[in-house]
């Protein structure tokens, strides 16, 4: 249902913000980010999967924060000041998304999207909701349901 | 001139109900919870019909409609009273207080506004 | 906000009204069966069924009609002093009253009540009024579906094959006085079809002698029509008896025997003219003139009051008691009444969110001011400087905001209340013993949430009292007490909690019994030293029933410990005491909101939590002589004479691996709901206080061993135990690898 094609319509472009995890360049629709925030570090929850790296305190809401590079299996150091969240709402769930940086704010008519090839082997199967070249370079265009914390999926 | 109607029911539902159906046709309700609280508001808006409930607390109908009758401005005024039963002596009891005329609840709120007219005319007040 | 169906909301607005006159009905008839029969409660009683009924009439409810009608027949009896209010009849009265609540619940939900349930009160109503000719009256009273399709009479002129009607009136003095007035009929007769009217003025006194309220107009009409008799009688309907009236269907006339018509005339003028006819006179005796009324197309009516009242706007405020005015936006045209004037009781309905929401924001508030207080504190800035006394106000202030808001949504616990006197009577008849419930407080005010979830322990509980508190009746009164038992309820305020205590007047607890049942079921060993206490508080033992035959009441594998689990829930606590003879009395303490909890800020693993304090017996320091090893990595801890399991937090929620040396760890010693106690180490022992509970259920899901979590005065999230959750499902590792020697001592 989030199908992005199925909510912008046909032929109108999607505004994306386009972030880093890793080397690798991502996307969200822009629609579904509520704001961008600095580090803080989160309160563990106990027996999560080691990609939820806790809760923290968004005026006074328990956000939960899922760690994308742990998500994504890509290899990167550790959180740090540098690293930002992307607090993001799915459904009627919000959750941070702990990236390395914001990089932009694209528009892309929908006409230039593609769906991701078949790969088997690949973590970010399943992932990835379609993908798109911008100056050359591919960007990844994120699946936030997909991404969502498994035992909020049961919960939910 | 639309009319203007003073209903006092202590059943807020009822009172919700009278609002709602006198508003649709038309016409300015005012309500009241009781016969003390209807002879409060009577001063304020003069009304052109009265419509009132017999059991209630504080003052009840019949005690309501003879405090009216008694002021000189609602000697005339028309009076309906709202009554769950429709017994003869019933009728009569309202009527010797001085009712004009009775509607037997639940209302039919056609019914209802008939009866304002009949009583209060065509939709034109004097 | 605006609901499209104006009748939806009147209607949930009627079920509202339904429990505040149940209410009103109930405290009624508790103040009868204490005595009090002046006319005033009785009335009361009367008037809500009374209003009940008219308003479920309205909505077509014939079963709520039917049962409302019966019983508000007999109230009238009771009423009009026919019938004497014994203690039979209120106690039937009760059961009605119940029944009724029931009726208006099903109705409310669309659910049907079962007429077994129905039937016998219905019929024991009847007997009591059995001399009380009723029938006609019931049929009478046709509940009518009430539509607000205003279209009116949907008259057409009548085609000319129509009837018609030769009506003689004559209205006599009486009818002007009723405030009734001979033109206005005339014209709703008008509105039924083409009306002739010949007005008789033979009767009329002279000019100077005639006064606006006498009789002496007559009239002979001529209504061509397609409606029904009956529909012209009822235009007379209100002046029957006050007028010489007669109806005769005559041959339908033809079409060109009638005279033209003057148009639309103003009805009152066109009248005037034909007095001043009148006046003038003809040569015969029967001055006659003659007009044609005819309304404007009949459908035209509600319009043209709907213009007129546009046009002139309302003449006078209105007034309107109710904020649940209904909302409707195809009004427009109608002056919108305006909320004014005297009220008696002055009641806003809310949306149940947005207290809540109000309630989350005031938490921020508090946490808010926390951190705020935090850096004021770590500035060093001294305590008498401005900024720290203006955030001692500011602390103040937040304390109050706070606590008003949860009065909001507190409630009295009376409904409650109402609910176990209910459950007092249906179950002590279940059990043919005669019980009389008591209540105290009854306006206490806890929180709308706390007050829902209590109902079902509160049940339990009362039933218990009934069922095993209380003896027999002779039993009783071989003791010398009165064959008919008491149960108390009462609520009160103490020290920021709430306490509700459930007492019966029984025989006390059987210690021996309650001793010997717990070692036959091998809950305590044989010949342990119990205190009195101590076998009281084994009826909270799981699967413990002192029943000797089983009621229907109590069978049904339902304890006391999952009353005190409910009640722990709550962040609540219930203790029992009991006198041999005297009786028996639990007493719930309870928090004032559900959104506040008491605990303690606790650190393991380097990670702030916060422990639910009702769970906290005590808390101590490990000295290794007190640790024993039981099994490859489990070790218990001795407290005083018994063995309590010993478990490391940190390691409990995968935080990390036992601990070398648990020497001068601080622990918490927790007891569960069941009495099993477990000894909870944790790294330091920070402070107690109040925090706001945030669910993680809705962002997160549920976490094994966490209730919720919290933000604490430095902004971080912290997360709430759930000791039940987390002892149940605890591993008790606090040994890694190989057992130590040092530490088996």
């Amino acid at each position: 249902m989030t199908e992005l094609t199925a909510v912008q319509g046909e032929s109108s472009d999607c505004e994306l913000l386009s972030f880093r995890v890793g080397e690798q360049e991502y996307s969200v629709d822009i629609m579904s980010v509520r704001e961008i925030r600095g580090w803080t570090r989160p309160t563990p929850l106990p027996h999560s999967a080691d990609y939820v790296r806790g809760v923290i305190n968004l005026r006074g809401t328990v956000l939960p924060i899922v760690d994308l590079s742990r998500r994504l299996g890509i290899p990167v150091g550790e959180a740090s000041e540098r690293n930002v969240i992307i607090v993001a709402h799915i459904r009627h769930q919000a959750v941070g998304l702990l990236v390395d940086a914001v990089s932009d704010i694209l528009a892309i008519p929908e006409s230039d999207m593609q769906p991701p090839p078949e790969m088997a082997a690949d973590s970010e199967r399943g992932f990835v909701q379609s993908l798109t070249i911008v100056d050359g370079r591919m960007l990844r265009i994120l699946d936030l349901e997909a991404v969502l914390p498994d035992q909020a999926e049961t919960a939910a | 001139m639309s009319l203007n109607i003073l209903a006092v029911d202590d059943s807020r539902t009822i009172r919700d109900m009278l609002s709602l159906a006198l508003s649709r046709a038309g016409f300015v309700t005012s309500l009241a919870e009781d016969g003390e609280h209807g002879l409060e508001v009577l001063g304020n808006i003069c009304p052109d019909v009265i419509i009132t409930d017999i059991n209630m607390p504080r003052l009840d109908g019949f005690g309501f409609i003879e405090a009216v009758r008694r002021q000189k401005a609602y000697r005339a005024t028309p009076i309906l009273v709202l009554t769950t039963e429709s017994a003869p002596e019933l009728k009569a009891r309202a009527r010797a207080a001085g009712a004009t005329g009775w509607i037997v609840k639940p209302f039919d709120p056609a019914k209802l506004i008939r009866a304002l007219h009949m009583v209060a005319g065509p939709g034109v007040s004097a | 906000m605006t609901t499209p169906d104006p009748m939806a909301e009147i209607r949930a607005s009627f079920f509202i009204e339904c429990d505040e006159l149940l209410e009103a009905l109930q405290d009624g008839l508790v103040q009868i069966d204490s005595g009090a029969t002046d006319d005033e409660t009785v009335n009361v009683c009367f008037r809500a069924v009374h209003s009940i009924k008219g308003g479920a009439g309205a909505f077509g409810l014939d079963e709520l009609v039917r049962f409302a009608h019966r019983y508000e027949t007999v109230l009238d009896e009771v009423r009009s002093h026919r019938l004497e209010p014994t203690r039979d009849a209120v106690l039937l009265f009760m059961r009605a009253a119940d029944i009724l609540s029931d009726i208006v619940r099903n109705c409310r939900d669309g659910t049907t009540t079962d007429p077994d349930a129905v039937e016998p009160t219905l019929r024991e109503l009847e007997a009591l009024t059995a001399g009380v000719d009723e029938e006609e009256e019931i049929t009478d009273f046709q509940p009518t579906g009430l539509s607000l399709d205003l279209g009116l009479t949907d008259v057409t002129a009548g085609p000319a094959a129509d009837p018609v009607f030769e009506i003689t009136f004559r209205p006599e003095r009486e009818l002007f006085q009723s405030g009734n007035e001979p033109l206005f009929l005339l014209s709703a007769l008008s509105a039924l079809g083409s009306l002739e009217t010949t007005c008789d003025t033979s009767a009329l006194p002279p000019l100077e002698e005639l006064d606006a309220e006498s009789a002496g107009l007559a009239w002979t009409l001529r209504l061509t029509t397609n409606r029904s008799r009956s529909d012209i009688e009822e235009v007379f309907e209100f002046v029957d008896g006050l007028c010489v009236l007669e109806i005769v269907e005559a041959a339908p006339a033809s079409e060109s025997t009638l005279p033209p018509l003057p148009g639309l005339a103003d009805l009152s003028g066109a009248t005037e003219s034909a007095d001043t006819e009148a006046v003038e006179g003809d040569s015969t005796d029967t001055v006659a003139s003659r007009l044609t009324l005819t309304m404007p197309d009949a459908q035209d009516g509600p319009d043209r009051s709907d213009g007129v009242a546009a046009a002139s706007g309302p003449r006078v405020p209105v007034l309107s008691a109710d904020p649940s005015e209904p909302k409707d936006g195809s009004t427009a045209t109608a002056p919108r009444p305006s909320a004014q004037g005297t009220v008696t009781r002055a009641t806003v309905r809310v949306d149940l969110e947005r207290i809540e929401r109000l309630v989350n924001l005031v938490g921020e508030l508090v946490i808010n001011q926390a951190m705020l207080s935090q850096s004021v504190a770590e500035a060093g800035l001294p305590a008498n400087s401005p900024v720290a006394q203006g955030l001692e106000e500011f602390m103040q202030l937040t304390r109050d905001i706070q606590d008003s808001v949860m009065m909001i949504r507190a409630q009295p616990v009376k409904s409650l209340f109402q609910r176990m006197a209910r459950i007092v009577r249906e179950s002590s008849a279940s059990i043919g013993k005669r019980v009389r419930l008591v209540t105290d407080g009854e306006a206490t005010e806890v929180d709308k949430t706390v007050i829902e979830r209590l109902a079902d322990p509160l049940t339990h509980m009362i039933r218990n009292a009934v069922d095993h508190g209380l003896e027999d009746a002779e039993t009783r009164e071989a003791a010398g007490k009165p064959p008919e038992g008491c149960v108390q309820l009462s609520a009160a305020h103490r020290s920021g909690r709430v306490i509700i205590e459930v007492s019966d007047d029984g025989g006390g607890i059987d210690r021996k019994k309650v001793r010997a049942i717990a070692e036959e079921k091998g809950l305590v060993p044989p010949g342990q030293p119990l205190s009195d206490s101590d076998i009281d508080a084994l009826l909270f033992l799981p699967g413990f029933s002192t029943a000797r035959k089983v009621s229907n009441l109590s069978g049904r594998g339902v304890g006391m410990d999952v009353v005190r689990k409910a009640i722990q829930d709550l962040g609540g606590r219930v203790s029992i005491t009991s006198t041999p003879g005297k009786g028996t009395s639990f007493s719930i303490s309870l928090p004032l909101t559900l959104a506040i909890l008491d605990g303690m800020v606790v650190e393991a693993a380097e990670e702030t939590l916060v422990v639910p304090l009702g769970s906290i017996v005590e808390t101590l320091m490990v000295r290794n002589e007190d640790m024993q090893a039981v099994g490859p990595d489990t070790q218990v801890l001795r407290i005083r004479d018994s063995f309590v399991p010993l478990m490391d937090l940190g390691v409990e929620l995968g935080f990390r691996e036992p601990l070398e040396t648990y020497s001068g760890s601080v622990v918490l010693l927790i007891t569960l709901e069941d009495g099993t106690r477990s000894a909870m180490i944790v790294d330091a022992i920070h402070e107690q206080r109040q925090v706001v509970i945030k669910g993680l259920q809705d962002s997160y899901g549920h976490i094994p061993g966490i209730a919720a979590a919290t933000i604490l005065g430095d902004g971080q999230v912290a997360l709430i135990l759930d000791p039940l959750d987390l002892m149940t499902n605890a591993t008790g590792r606090t040994r890694a690898g190989e057992p130590r020697l040092t530490l088996a001592g």
